[in-house]
C-alpha cells in the first residue's frame, strides 16, 4: 500500500482510497515523513490525525483538507476547497496556493497559513485556532468567531468579523465593510508584538505588524446590558 | 446538493472529444447527486428553419410513425428520441402527449434517474462530439426524484440551465410567468429561472441581462450555469452558498461544483482556476 521512498513515505491517490491513505497516514509512526501524490481534487485528505507527522500533498486538494487534525504539519502544494482545516486542533497546515470558502471553520488550535486568498467565511466560528491569510480574505470572514486569531494579509470582504466574540482580526489592507458588533480598536504594543510573532509563523515579508488594523467585537450583542433587563 | 459541469470548447480539435470529457466530468459529481442526471450537448447542427426535439414519453411509443406523423426523424433511446424537423414543433409534440425536454437548432437534452454513469451510457454520450456540454447530478430537494425534475432544463430553443441550490420564492415568481401565459411542465423551482430567463430573452435581453433579471427577482441559493448556441455563463447568489470552480484554458473554459470534476480536463495544470465571486456574472462566448 505504501512504498518507502528515499525521502519517507509515499501514498499515491492514483493507486489507493482516500481511506486507504488516511489508514496509512495512520498507521505511521510519529515523527515521520510523508509525500502525498495525485490528489487530483480529492476531499478529505490527511483527516482526523493526533500524533505527529509531516506530510507533504503535492497537487491541488478537494474539501476538508487536514480537519480535525491534532499534530501533523500538513503543506499542500496547490489550492484547497471548502473548510481546509475544518476543526482542526493542533499542528499545522500551510496551502501556497488559494483556499475556498470556510477555511479554519471551528479550529480550536493550530495554525493555517494560506499564503494565497482565502475566500468567503474564512475562520468562521473560530474557536481558539490561528489562521493566517497571506492575501486576501472573502466576505463574511470571521463570522461569530468566538477565541483566536485571523490575520488577513490582504483585503479583507464585507462583513467581516460579523457577529464577533473573543476572537481578534488584524488586516494588513483594506476592509470593505465590518459586521454587526465588529469594531476598529486601537493597536497596542501587545497586538504589534503578536502580529509579529505571527508573521514570523507564517513566513510573510510583505506585512508591517505595526500597520496592521485591529478589529475585535465591541460586546454589545452577546453581553445582556443588566441595566436594560426589563426590555428582555 | 447537487453537482453541475459545464465545458465550452475553444479550440475546435477538442470538441471530439466534448461528450468524453462530459461525462467524466458528470461521473466526478455522482457523490453530490446520485439521484438522477443529465446532460446538454450543442453542437453544429441545423438551419434555421429546422429544429431538434429531445423528447420522452411516460409510454412505449412508435418514434416512427410519431416522427413521420409531423414530419420529422427520429433517433430512439427506449422512451427517450430526439426528432430532427422544422422548427416551432414544440406545441404540436406537446399536443401529442409527448414531453419536450429541449428545443434547438444545436441543442440536445439527455436526462434520466438513477447514477450519471448509467445514464451517460444510455445515451451514447461519451461517443458525442460538440463544442458545448452543460450537465447536473441531482440530490432531489424540492421535487421528486423523476425525469421530469433531473436537469438541465430547456424551456426556450437552444437556451439550458442548470442549477445546485433552492430558490425560496419561485412560486410566486412562477404564478407571475403563468398570468403572463408561461405554462409549467414541472413542480420544480429551476423550471422557473429556465422560463424566466427565457421570456427575457424572448423579449430581447441577451443571456447575460437576462441573467441579471433573475438575479433581481428570485430569491434563494444558487450556482447556476446557463447556456445558449453561443454563450456559457455561471453565476452564484451573494452569499456563495453553493460552491463553483472555473478552469480557462486556451482550449477550454470549464465549469464545475468542485475542482476534482475539472481535474480530469486535458491540461488542467496549466489552466486558470477559480472560484467565480459571488453576484458576479461570468459569461464566456463561443469563438466565432
Amino acid at each position: 500500500m505504501s512504498v518507502a521512498a528515499r525521502e519517507g513515505t509515499v501514498l499515491d491517490c492514483d493507486e489507493l482510497t482516500t481511506r486507504q491513505v488516511n489508514q496509512g497516514l495512520r498507521a505511521l509512526p510519529t515523527g515521520s515523513r510523508v509525500r502525498i501524490l495525485n490528489p487530483r481534487g480529492r476531499h478529505n485528505l490527511a483527516v482526523g490525525l493526533v500524533h505527529h507527522l509531516d506530510i507533504s500533498i503535492e497537487g491541488d486538494v478537494g474539501h476538508y483538507v487536514g480537519g480535525l487534525c491534532d499534530g501533523p504539519d500538513v503543506r499542500v502544494d496547490g489550492f484547497a476547497g471548502w473548510a481546509a482545516g475544518e476543526n482542526l486542533m493542533g499542528g499545522t497546515i500551510r496551502i501556497t496556493g488559494n483556499a475556498s470558502e470556510r477555511v479554519g471553520a471551528s479550529a480550536h488550535g493550530g495554525a493555517i497559513v494560506i499564503e494565497g486568498d482565502a475566500s468567503t467565511r474564512a475562520a468562521i466560528s473560530l474557536k481558539g485556532g490561528t489562521v493566517l491569510v497571506a492575501g486576501d480574505a472573502g466576505n463574511f470572514s470571521a463570522f461569530m468567531a468566538q477565541a483566536g486569531v485571523l490575520l488577513v494579509g490582504g483585503d479583507a470582504g464585507e462583513a467581516l468579523g460579523d457577529s464577533l466574540y473573543e476572537a481578534v482580526i488584524y488586516v494588513a489592507g483594506a476592509i470593505k465593510s465590518l459586521g454587526s458588533d465588529a469594531r476598529v480598536e486601537e493597536l497596542t504594543e501587545a497586538d504589534v508584538a503578536r502580529v509579529r510573532e505571527l508573521v514570523e509563523l507564517a513566513g510573510f515579508t510583505h506585512i508591517s505588524p505595526e500597520d496592521v488594523t485591529k478589529v475585535a467585537s465591541a460586546r454589545e450583542l452577546y453581553n445582556f446590558d443588566a441595566v436594560k433587563a426589563h426590555n428582555y | 446538493m447537487c453537482g453541475i459541469v459545464g465545458l465550452l470548447i475553444l479550440d475546435r480539435d477538442l470538441e471530439p472529444q466534448l461528450g468524453e470529457l462530459l461525462a467524466a466530468m458528470l461521473v466526478q459529481m455522482t457523490e453530490r447527486g446520485p439521484d438522477s442526471a443529465g446532460v446538454a450537448v450543442y453542437s453544429d447542427g441545423l438551419p434555421e428553419d429546422r429544429s431538434k426535439y429531445s423528447c420522452r414519453t411516460d409510454d412505449d411509443v412508435d418514434w416512427a410513425s410519431l416522427a413521420a406523423e409531423v414530419g420529422a426523424t427520429p433517433t430512439t433511446y427506449g422512451r427517450a428520441a430526439v426528432l430532427t424537423g422544422p422548427a416551432d414543433l414544440r406545441h404540436e409534440l406537446e399536443a401529442r402527449g409527448v414531453r419536450v425536454i429541449s428545443s434547438g437548432r444545436d441543442l440536445e437534452v439527455f436526462k434520466g434517474v438513477g447514477l450519471p454513469v448509467d445514464i451517460t451510457k444510455d445515451f451514447g454520450l461519451p461517443a458525442r462530439e460538440g463544442y458545448l456540454g452543460v450537465g447536473h447530478t441531482r440530490m432531489a430537494t424540492e421535487s421528486a426524484v423523476t425525469m421530469d425534475g433531473s436537469h438541465p432544463f430547456s424551456t426556450h430553443d437552444d437556451l439550458c440551465v442548470v442549477h445546485n441550490g433552492a430558490f425560496s420564492n419561485y412560486f410566486s415568481v412562477r404564478r407571475d410567468l403563468e398570468r403572463e401565459g408561461e405554462r409549467f411542465l414541472t413542480e420544480n423551482d429551476t423550471e422557473v429561472a429556465a422560463r424566466l430567463i427565457g421570456r427575457e430573452m424572448d423579449q430581447g435581453r441577451d443571456l447575460g441581462d437576462a441573467i441579471r433579471v433573475l438575479q433581481k427577482e428570485m430569491d434563494g441559493f444558487y450556482t447556476l450555469v446557463c447556456a445558449t448556441r453561443d454563450q456559457m455563463a455561471v453565476v452564484r447568489d451573494e452569499f456563495g452558498c453553493k460552491p463553483a470552480m472555473v478552469a480557462v484554458s486556451d482550449r477550454y473554459v470549464a465549469v464545475a461544483s468542485e475542482f476534482r470534476a475539472l481535474a480530469i480536463l486535458p491540461g488542467i495544470e496549466n489552466a486558470e482556476v477559480f472560484e467565480p465571486t459571488p453576484t458576479e456574472l461570468y459569461l464566456w462566448e463561443r469563438p466565432g
